[in-house]
């Protein structure tokens, strides 16, 4: 069994009362697709973000290829290797499609302290955002201000500039959300080869692409994690079924 | 009629270089002492445009790195005039007329405090960020009408304006020549800063931190030095001017200055290159026209800036060249 690239260890969180995350121990193994699915308000994008940084947990660990980063500031999470995708776009809208590349570029290869040559000409950068935009079939659109973008180009301009990252493991938060099933179709086939470059841990509320996909889903519900297995396993689970999926698979 | 960015850039240069050779020729030093104060405040605000425009860090408070340049002029031009020394504690030092060594202690002693300002500031953003660096603004102002040794509320005043090597600074057109360079060499600067991947991930830190911390750089340090860089060339700004009036008071903290700052900016156009010149001349313009013909005549700047936030977004730049502005 080879070692987690990413880890939780019995993360916990409370916001008051309220149990956001509770004993939360998950773990993505190389070349796996790791979904974590659950009903709204289950607590899923409060671990992402424990996970990516930016929200402390009040107990546990995360680490990343072996380290522990539990300390670190989402910057530093990100320079050791986690590539994360939002659920609602965070790019800048003013920029154009090059340029949220290149600022991914710049972020692999921490060139963010050079005053001179324009970011734009520099083949370093420009080159990494090229091949990423291309990966995702944005290349005509490079030149388009990022506000101009359908809803469906700006998800996956998301995808690309984590690609820029070249990271050791994506985090990706709900990359189908409000996709057409076409545009749902087209991402599922580029995920299904994403992971072999690196594993992805999946938040996603499109069942299909979740069973189509992951290799591993877990469950959460009120902050726990009540199944973690295969889609089949899942699927035919009775605690899952009441907790969550009900008839619909 | 819409105009290309570049050409309209070209000829704002043109016009700033040929307005004070006409008057050169007419005999209006005057009008050459006019032209110098709007380049200067341009200088001023093409500084505060580094953290306004590009980083989108509204500053309430730049009048504190242009005092401090002008004080810094002020106190080295007092201390060679009046053939004293300068104790600064750890050292004694003459007092200087030299320009550029004024220039590069306006520029250190702006930038140092910048770097103090940000620190706390910074940590930040919205309506807060724009009352506490108007709260150090007021520090400032209220420290120099205290300082008696430098003249208190009085100010200082400077008999004789400082030297450049190989210039005549007393000749209106030479001091102008100085200041427009400065300007222009600023202004390269600043398009260079703004197109470079530091220029780049400012932009992107004022659009969205999150963004920027997601690919692992920091946005807090990227703004930081962005403040101090600002503060810098405001800082030369402030000594340019101090010498331009050959006096320097605390009038030059105040918070209406600062105010001014970023009212040039609006009128010209945020981010834009030029918009911090073109605001500056339109301002110098209608202070000197307008200021003729009525003492009210900031009621007359205040409805032009209404107009142009209610229907130019980009400025006066982005309304000649029919390109809205990137802020929104």
């Amino acid at each position: 069994m080879s070692d987690p690239v990413l880890a939780t260890l019995n993360l916990n969180k409370s916001f008051g009362a309220l149990k956001a995350t509770d004993d939360v121990s998950i773990d993505l193994k190389p070349g796996e697709i790791h979904a974590i699915i659950g009903p709204n308000g289950a607590g899923k994008s409060t671990l992402i973000k424990q996970i990516c940084g930016g929200l402390k947990p009040d107990s546990g660990r995360v680490t990343l290829c072996g380290q522990d980063v539990s300390d670190q500031s989402t910057q530093v999470r990100a320079q050791a290797g986690l590539g994360r995708t939002f659920q609602i776009s965070e790019l800048c809208m003013e920029d154009t499609v090059l340029e949220n590349a290149v600022l991914g570029a710049m972020g692999a290869e921490n060139l963010s302290w050079r005053f001179w040559r324009p970011a734009l000409k520099r083949p370093e950068l420009r080159d990494r955002a090229e091949v990423a935009l291309e990966r995702v079939g944005l290349s005509d659109e490079r030149d388009t201000r990022c506000a101009n973008l359908s809803h469906g180009q700006r998800r996956q301009l998301e995808v690309a500039v984590a690609l820029t990252l070249s990271p050791r493991a994506f985090v990706m938060d709900e990359p189908m959300a409000g996709l057409g099933a076409g545009g749902s179709k087209r991402l599922t086939g580029f995920l299904d080869g994403l992971r072999e470059e690196a594993p992805i841990l999946l938040v996603e509320h499109d069942m299909d692409a979740v069973f189509t996909l992951a290799d591993r889903i877990s469950v959460l519900v009120y902050g726990k994690v009540i199944a973690t297995g295969t889609a089949d396993e899942i699927r035919t689970s009775p605690e899952v079924r009441d907790a969550y999926l009900g008839d619909e698979a | 009629m819409r105009l290309d960015e570049k050409y309209l850039n070209g000829l704002l240069i043109a016009g700033l270089l040929a307005l004070p050779l006409w008057a050169l020729v007419m005999d209006q030093p005057f009008t050459i002492t006019l032209v110098t104060r709007a380049v200067i405040l341009a200088l001023a605000a093409v500084g505060l445009n580094i953290i306004l425009g590009i980083g989108g860090m509204v500053s309430f408070g730049h009048a504190v790195f242009f005092g401090i340049g002008g004080y810094a002029m002020g106190i080295l031009a007092y201390h060679a005039q009046t053939y004293t020394a300068l104790d600064l504690g750890f050292f004694t030092t003459d007092g200087t007329k030299s320009m550029p060594v004024i220039w590069l202690m306006a520029m250190v002693t702006s930038g140092i405090v910048a770097f103090f300002i940000g620190l706390l500031s910074l940590r930040t953003s919205g309506v807060y960020f724009i009352m506490i660096t108007l709260a150090f603004g007021q520090m400032f102002f209220y420290f120099a009408i205290s300082w008696a040794q430098y003249g208190g509320e009085d100010g200082l005043s400077i008999y004789v304006r400082n030297d450049f090597p190989g210039l005549n600074t007393l000749m209106p057109i030479q001091f102008y020549a100085i200041c427009f360079t400065l300007l222009c060499a600023v202004l390269f600067l600043f398009a260079r800063l703004q197109a470079s991947p530091f220029g780049l991930a400012l932009n992107a830190a004022r659009q969205t931190a999150t963004r920027v911390e997601t690919v692992g750089l920091n946005p807090m340090r990227l703004k930081l030095l962005a403040f101090v860089l600002s503060g810098a060339v405001t800082g030369l700004a402030g000594a340019l001017f101090a010498d331009l009036n050959r006096f320097v008071s605390p009038t030059m903290f105040s918070w209406q200055l600062s105010g001014e700052l970023i009212v040039l900016i609006i009128i010209g156009g945020v981010g834009r290159l030029m918009g911090p010149v073109i605001g500056a001349c339109v301002f110098v313009a209608l202070e000197h026209f307008l200021g003729d013909l009525t003492e009210f005549w900031h009621v007359y700047l205040g409805v032009i800036l209404l107009c142009i936030v209610l229907f130019g977004r980009g400025g006066l730049i982005g309304l000649l060249t029919g390109k809205e502005g990137a802020h929104v």
